[in-house]
């Protein structure tokens, strides 16, 4: 098997993929990013968490205009997942009305986006929905 | 007129289009002449210029124009607050003279983007030939279409989806709806880029960018600019009957950024800085949102303009469909929005919009609205937003004069 490495360093590969988090340890506000201190409440101290791989898509759009180089169509996500929302594509469902509503069950899967040079793979994750 | 309170002495907008044979500073300086000439003054008579322009923020547009109408040696404030730079500029204006600092201040916003696309995401670089993490995300890739969108019209759709998913009924259609209103509108103002009125079925039936938004239901980019003189009320009683009939009482002028809550970094919430803005805004001034004749929201987006419907409280909460639906926001209605046509057909020229978004308002004030006047127009309220985020809001006054 060809090495991996995640799209993100909030992404954790393995046999049990999912998304972290850097949880304030003061007010409990989440990040995804690098952090300099928290936006809710200004402290700096962080613990990493696992984010729920499981969620309901609160918000979508069905891009077909994008960038050059982005291929469309594509669906652009907000899935809350167990009360912390994650930015997301949601895959392995037909981008259209009929097939992605709000509120629809999904949850995380990951997918190779391409290899490098040294034939590392890269691992993208969105989020399908549940059943398929 | 109080001597603390802050007055619109003169104002004017460009028309919005495509100006190919006028550069920025063209732009500025016939809405910065316009300003002046409305309000009978004259750069001489400025203390301070709020100089709002985006896509060439590092250029100093305010020292460019000064060098065409008048370095007079007064001090200047570029700024750049996305598509909240019109309104910062006008608060910029509007805090010098309410610290006392000048007794008279102008505030400027030019924007060319005609032909200018979608304005964020960018083009997607080619993917490297050895994963390396960078930035604050440490992605080995661009993430534009990978992970989510940052494109406008797709943020901004999730951000009326979002309403559609709390509050329930909204749909392609009623989002449509009112891109129609909107474009209806436009068919009575001479000065937005697009007067087209368009049916529902081509508004749907047009190209779609990202559901539930096509291109009609999308803010035009356009060129234009918009100035504003603003003067302190004891400073405009020794001007003349004329001037003090013809200003416009700035009875509120707020500018807030987005406090933190939950998702905010995921999706930007435009909700929770706009109610800030307008709670505080009719706080200032006194009014509240029955008593206002007409306003101009930032519809960036025709999925954008149902939640301000409201973050402005122009409805209950979670009630801005049945608001909409209930007609109240056509020009005929009980509050009507966006009389102007909107970001969506008037267009957008982003650092413009805060100050044309006012003037729009000041002009239906001052009765001087022509075929598209809000009959007996009283008060009114201009909102932008700007991602990242910005909100700013004014609240206009006609002079009891």
């Amino acid at each position: 098997m060809a090495e991996q490495i995640p799209l993100v360093d909030y992404l954790v590969l393995g046999d049990d993929p999912h998304l972290v988090a850097h949880e304030c340890t003061n007010c409990g506000a989440r990040f995804f990013d690098r952090r300099n201190a928290c936006a809710s409440c200004g402290q700096d101290g962080f613990t990493t968490v696992d984010i729920d791989t499981s969620g309901e898509v609160r918000a979508f759009t069905i891009v077909t205009f994008a960038a050059p180089g982005v291929p469309v169509p594509y669906v652009a996500a907000v899935v809350d997942c167990g009360g912390t929302s994650v930015r997301a594509n949601l895959i392995n469902v037909d981008p259209d009305p009929e097939h992605v509503t709000l509120g629809m069950k999904v949850r995380l899967a990951t997918e190779v986006i391409g290899a490098d040079a040294h034939g590392t793979e890269a691992v993208g994750f969105g989020f399908e929905p549940v059943g398929s | 007129m109080a001597s603390d309170d802050l007055w619109i002495l003169g104002i004017h907008m460009t028309k919005f289009g495509k100006h190919p044979d006028q550069d920025l500073v063209d732009l500025a300086t016939e809405a910065v002449k316009g300003a002046l000439a409305d309000g009978g003054v004259t750069m001489k008579d400025m203390g301070v210029i709020g100089a709002g322009n985006l896509m060439a923020a590092n250029a100093g547009i305010g020292q460019q124009v000064q060098k065409q109408l008048g370095q007079t040696g007064i001090p200047v404030f570029n700024v750049a607050n996305a598509c909240a730079t019109g309104a910062t500029a006008l608060r910029v204006a509007c805090m010098a003279v309410k610290a006392g600092e000048t007794d008279m201040g102008l505030a400027f916003g030019v924007e060319k983007l005609s032909g200018a696309g979608l304005l964020s995401g960018g083009s997607r670089k080619e993917d490297s030939d050895a994963w390396t993490p960078s930035g604050r995300y440490g992605a080995v890739a661009p993430v534009d279409g990978r992970i989510g969108t940052e494109i406008m019209p797709g943020v901004f759709a999730q951000i009326g989806m979002e309403y559609g998913h709390k509050y329930g009924g909204t749909s392609f259609e009623l989002f449509a709806k009112i891109a129609e209103k909107n474009h209806s509108h436009s068919t009575l103002n001479p000065m937005a880029a697009y007067q087209k009125k368009m049916t529902l079925e081509e508004i749907m039936g047009d190209v779609m960018i990202a559901y539930p938004n096509t291109r009609p239901m999308c803010s035009a980019n356009c060129d234009g600019a918009a100035a504003a003189v603003v003067v302190s009320g004891t400073k405009l009683k020794t001007l003349s009957l004329e001037q003090q009939k013809r200003a416009v009482k700035i009875s509120a002028s707020i500018l807030t950024t987005d406090p933190w809550e939950e998702a905010c970094q995921i999706l930007p919430d435009v909700n929770t800085l706009t109610r800030n803005a307008a709670t505080q805004a009719y706080e200032q001034a006194g009014v509240g949102p029955a008593d206002l004749d007409l306003v101009e929201l930032h519809d960036c987006f025709a999925t954008a303009e149902l939640v301000h419907y409201d973050n402005l409280m122009l409805c209950e909460v979670g009630g801005a469909v049945d608001f909409f639906n209930s007609g109240a926001t056509w020009r005929d209605g009980t509050t009507p929005v966006n009389v102007s046509g909107g970001l969506e057909s008037k267009g957008h020229p982003i650092a413009a919009t805060g100050i044309a978004n006012v003037w729009e308002v000041a002009t239906h004030l001052r009765g001087e609205g022509g075929n598209r006047q809000i009959e007996g127009a009283k008060v009114g309220l201009a909102h932008v937003i700007g991602l990242g985020s910005a909100c700013g809001v004014h609240i206009l006054e006609k002079a009891a004069a």
